[in-house]
């Protein structure tokens, strides 16, 4: 989901990048350490590609965080209750928090923030697809929650048996905070499938729209994620995407039954054989259109985030003005 | 909307205040200058909106009709709003919203710690534990307009402008009408021009640390606890009450 290899999957052919020739026995220790479930930290020796992986996937992770403040930032402001708003507030806040974590996760491996966000800006970092999507009605806050959440979580947990120290324990409290978004999402949906005929509507509006994009949230099948059997032996991931896919459809299902909600796929059926449920064709095009930057509101949630970067910039400029003032002035008294 | 009670009256004030400033402050989630001022932000438009439920809830009770405080949140129009007009202006750029959070958190902390003696038990429970939070809103709003004030040309530009576009709606946030003054005399209401010296205080030492100097005095404008608002305040409830509005009875 947020950590999906996002790279040029959509290119025909990427080109090979060339890796430095890692010496032998260094590689052999450090695959040893990680078979072995240990962790690495910062300052062990670890390959360029490890480190380049992590990098992308760490930033990418963080990225989703701040940028998928927006779409659920949206409704805070038109909040139908107190209470509501109070809870959104704090989930939003939550996902700047975990932004946070993981900004200064990736740093460890070198990379500044600033850059991190740079590459952001130009389009040159992904961060999931999912946010692309537009919040039009209230409900689309539930389903967030339920199924984007509930998606992320799916993903976290083995993250937090990452192999990379650091990363790991940014996932330990992220988790923690996971599992009240997803709840906070699936009562959203719960108080509107239960309540006007209007409300319900939305709901199950919001459902079909969200579903699909959910699923992708996963990234691409396994047969297409070239980069997943070397990230599984790093332990980086911990499952492949049709995996977490399968886990994620299996627990989702349920749920919207017990809300008397239906999921837009007529394809899906329990399968007794595979004690799975079997379920229909992911429109991969879309997907990679996604990817490209092309969802649907792709340009205004760049904008939304450029914007308050260069509006910010007079802001951060002088906290490091006033700040090298105060230094100033300190030794000067000294 | 017919008279509240004066008792009621006065918790309303107190939560719409901490309503319509929260309600302010969402409004910059995902949009600040950076990660660490967007939490921060977002973490006192949620304290804010905690006081807004405690204190709107605890006007509703006086009341007794029936009201909770999400009735008096969403359901009721600019006339019947009791807060003061400084809340209630648009954020601005940082600077401005800086220095509006900087002249508010000051007079609220002050007005939280009177409180918590009142002889009213409930509004002294409810100031108590507001208070913490709001001095930690006044420390971080100092904060700003010492970094700004002191930063750069621009910084230091802005700034200023910020707090001389607020400037206006202070003395509002000392004014002890008729309803106010009775509730005081009998030891519930805090006596608010009684703060005033403190206060006075508080923000010049901040503003002498920015290297700031006051704004140009201004006839006060006042009218917010009567219901007579700036215009900004229609639009900042057509978009909080949109959705009680739109579906009449639901629950959410
Ligand atoms: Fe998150
Ligand atoms: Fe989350």
């Amino acid at each position: 989901m947020y950590t999906t290899d996002l790279s040029g999957k959509d290119k025909k052919k990427s080109e090979p990048t060339p890796l430095k020739q890692e010496d032998p026995k260094l590689l052999a220790a450090f695959e040893a350490r990680v078979a072995n479930d240990e962790f690495i930290e910062p300052k062990d020796w670890m390959p360029e590609a490890y480190r380049r992986t992590l990098v992308r996937q760490i930033s990418q992770h963080a990225h989703s965080e701040i940028v998928g403040m927006l779409p659920e930032g949206n409704w805070i402001t038109r909040a139908p209750s107190l209470r509501r708003k109070a809870i959104l507030l704090a989930k939003v806040q939550d996902e700047g928090g975990h932004g946070l974590y993981l900004y200064a996760a990736a740093e460890t491996l070198g990379t500044s923030r600033a850059e991190m966000i740079e590459a952001l800006h130009s389009g040159k970092a992904k961060y999931s697809t999912i946010f692309n999507y537009p919040t039009l009605t209230w409900a689309d806050i539930g389903a967030i929650g339920w199924l984007v959440d509930g998606a992320a979580i799916m993903n976290q947990v083995p993250l937090q048996r990452t192999s990379f120290g650091p990363y790991a324990r940014a996932m330990v409290r992220v988790c923690k905070e996971e599992s009240f978004h997803q709840r906070q999402g699936y009562e959203i949906m719960m108080a509107l499938a239960g309540g006007s005929r209007e409300q319900k509507r939305m709901a199950q509006d919001a459902l079909a729209r969200w579903w699909w994009p959910s699923l992708m949230m996963f990234g691409p099948p396994d047969d297409k994620s070239p980069n997943t059997e070397q990230s599984i032996r790093w332990r980086i991931k911990r499952e492949t995407n049709d995996e977490l896919r399968q886990k994620f459809v299996d627990v989702s299902v349920p749920q919207a039954e017990a809300i008397g909600l239906s999921i837009p796929d007529k394809k899906l059926k329990w399968n007794e054989a595979r004690g799975h449920y079997d379920y229909g064709e992911i429109d991969w095009e879309e997907f990679y259109a996604v990817v490209r930057g092309e969802g649907s509101v792709a340009k205004e949630r760049m904008q939304a985030r450029v914007k308050a970067w260069e509006d910010g910039a007079w802001v951060r400029d002088a906290a490091l003005v006033h700040a090298a003032k105060r230094t100033a002035a300190k030794i000067a008294a000294e | 909307m017919a008279k509240l009670p004066p008792l009621a009256q006065y918790a309303l004030r107190l939560g719409d205040d901490a309503l319509i400033l929260g309600q302010r402050l969402s409004e910059w989630c995902g949009h600040a200058p950076a990660l660490e001022i967007d939490l921060s932000l977002a973490n006192i438009a949620l304290d804010l909106v905690g006081q807004a439920t405690h204190f709107l809830g605890l006007a509703g009770e006086i009341e007794a009709k029936g009201r909770d405080a999400d009735a008096l949140a969403f359901k009721r129009d600019v006339l019947d709003f009791s807060n003061c007009l400084l809340v209630e202006q648009p954020n601005g750029d940082f600077a401005r919203t800086i220095a509006r959070q900087f002249l508010f958190s000051h007079f609220q902390e002050l007005q939280f710690g009177a409180l918590t003696g009142s002889t009213d038990p409930r509004l002294a429970a409810i100031a108590a534990k507001a208070v913490k939070e709001v001095a930690y809103h006044a420390r971080l709003a100092s904060d700003w307009v010492a970094r700004l004030g002191d930063g750069t040309d621009e910084s230091r530009a802005r700034m200023i402008a910020g707090l001389d576009w607020m400037w206006r709606f202070v003395d509002e946030l000392f004014v002890l009408d008729a309803i106010e003054t009775k509730l005081a005399s009998q030891g519930i209401a805090v006596d608010k021009p009684a703060l005033r010296a403190a206060w006075d205080a508080r923000i010049d030492g901040v503003l002498a640390e920015a290297t700031l100097s006051r704004p140009a005095p201004h006839r006060p404008v006042l009218g917010g606890r009567e219901g007579h608002h700036s215009e900004h305040l229609g639009h900042l409830l057509s978009e909080m009450q949109f959705l009680q509005r739109a579906y009449p009875g639901a629950t959410w």
